[in-house]
């Protein structure tokens, strides 16, 4: 079983994502903010990371940053999942090394076929 | 909606776009219906009927046959055919059109340009492969309505996220307002045109590539086998017809195989292009 990291400030969002992905067969863990995510990751390297942009404490592109720097690691697929949806964020988020990009609002349709897009499903 | 009604309507469907409508399907007609008879300024979808019944006027016919089309389509649809397109499909057509360096590729039920653009794109990234070729997307569908719409190549967030990836939006869409839209150099590979399934396609001239997915759908038996054969006469023997995910030759038509070990893709028969060099 693929795992996913949740990275969202929104607990319903998080919730919503949660119940998505474990119909798709992901085991799920979840973070609060960028700080909690690069934690989490320290703990346990996901396969994937879901990730929101804008969070208290530490962002969504200041922690892909963090996590593409991180050395010896088997770095994970990383799909932004944010209201930032403008080619700009679009674009930076892709230069750090995001591997795939959704504009909220999403749906279950929406989460698998980038999913399978990026060859995680 | 009385029988009649529906009867009479149903008819009409057939004749006008091989749609089959059965009567458990009569609430899609009120639904479907109900904005034609707003836009005519009619009171109800039985009131539309009525007017279609007696005045037999050939715009509101073209409405009515217009909105009981589906139109639903994605970039990328399925995402195998595309694939397989890149790698089975556009290699062989280099090699055996290597002297003429021509490819002419038909969108058949197009809709809102999902499936002709996607083409372009997948053409446009292997363009270093296809420099001083001359490739051809004819794009065309019964609604000119949805062709209108596929014209402008004007997406929604939720139309450019199933099926098309980031990095193709990134290189050949641009945001205008809440929407997204087809750049010009994708565009102007593709020209569309109107063009009934149920009348001859001889006009369109020849085409390497077919592909008529997810309309052979909504057509019976015998619509079905009369589409593919008139397709069969457009193609070179080595040409390839694409079906969607739920449709198939296979007790329709014999002019069309399965290409070995590529569902959904299929390839004239023996019979089949033996016909076509006959023809010539
Ligand atoms: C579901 S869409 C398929 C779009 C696209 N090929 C795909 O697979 O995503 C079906 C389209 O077939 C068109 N259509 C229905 N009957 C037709 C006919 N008799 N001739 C041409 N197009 C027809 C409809 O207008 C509609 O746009």
């Amino acid at each position: 079983m693929k795992s996913c990291l949740i990275v969202d400030d929104s607990k319903v969002v998080r919730m919503v994502a949660r119940k998505i992905l474990e119909g798709l067969s992901f085991d799920i863990d979840e973070a609060e903010d960028g700080q909690k995510a690069i934690e989490a990751c320290q703990r346990h390297m996901p396969d994937a990371v879901l990730l929101d942009w804008n969070m208290p404490v530490m962002n969504g592109l200041q922690f892909l940053q963090e996590l593409r720097a991180m050395q010896d690691v088997h770095q994970p697929i990383v799909v932004f999942c944010t209201t930032e949806n403008d080619m700009d964020h679009i674009k930076r988020a892709m230069e750090a090394g995001a591997n795939e990009y959704i504009m909220k609002p999403f749906d279950s349709d929406i989460i698998e076929s980038k999913f399978v897009q990026v060859g995680l499903i | 909606m009385n029988v009649n009604d529906f009867e009479y309507i149903a008819q009409l469907l057939y004749q006008r776009s091989g749609l089959v409508i059965t009567q458990e399907k009569a609430y899609l007609l009120e639904s479907r219906l109900n904005p034609v008879a707003r836009k005519w300024d009619l009171d109800s979808v039985d009131a539309l009927i009525g007017v279609l019944r007696t005045k037999k006027d050939e715009q509101l016919t073209v409405d009515v046959t217009e909105a009981m089309t589906t139109n639903e389509s994605f970039f990328f649809r399925d995402s195998r055919p595309f694939d397989q397109f890149k790698d089975i499909v556009l290699p062989h057509l280099l090699e055996a059109r290597a002297a003429r360096k021509q490819i002419r590729i038909w969108s058949a039920a197009c809709s809102s340009g999902q499936e002709p653009y996607t083409l372009a794109m997948i053409l446009k990234e292997e363009a270093a492969r296809l420099a001083g070729w001359r490739i051809e997307i004819v794009a065309t569908d019964l609604s000119k309505e949805i062709l209108d719409k596929a014209k402008q190549g004007l997406y929604s967030q939720f139309e450019v996220q199933r099926g098309l990836p980031i990095t193709l939006l990134m290189k050949y869409f641009s945001q205008e307002g809440e929407k997204w839209r087809v750049s010009e150099e994708i565009r102007q590979m593709v020209s569309y045109k109107p063009f009934n399934l149920l009348t001859s396609p001889a006009a369109l001239g020849h085409f390497d590539v077919v592909f008529c997915r997810n309309v052979l759908i909504y057509f019976d038996q015998a619509t079905k086998g009369q589409v593919l054969a008139r397709i069969a006469q457009i193609m070179p023997a080595d040409g390839f017809l694409y079906l969607g995910g739920a449709e198939t030759v296979l007790g329709v038509s014999d002019s069309f195989e399965v290409v070995p070990g590529q569902r959904g893709v299929y390839r004239l028969t023996g019979d089949g292009a033996a016909m076509n060099r006959k023809a010539g």
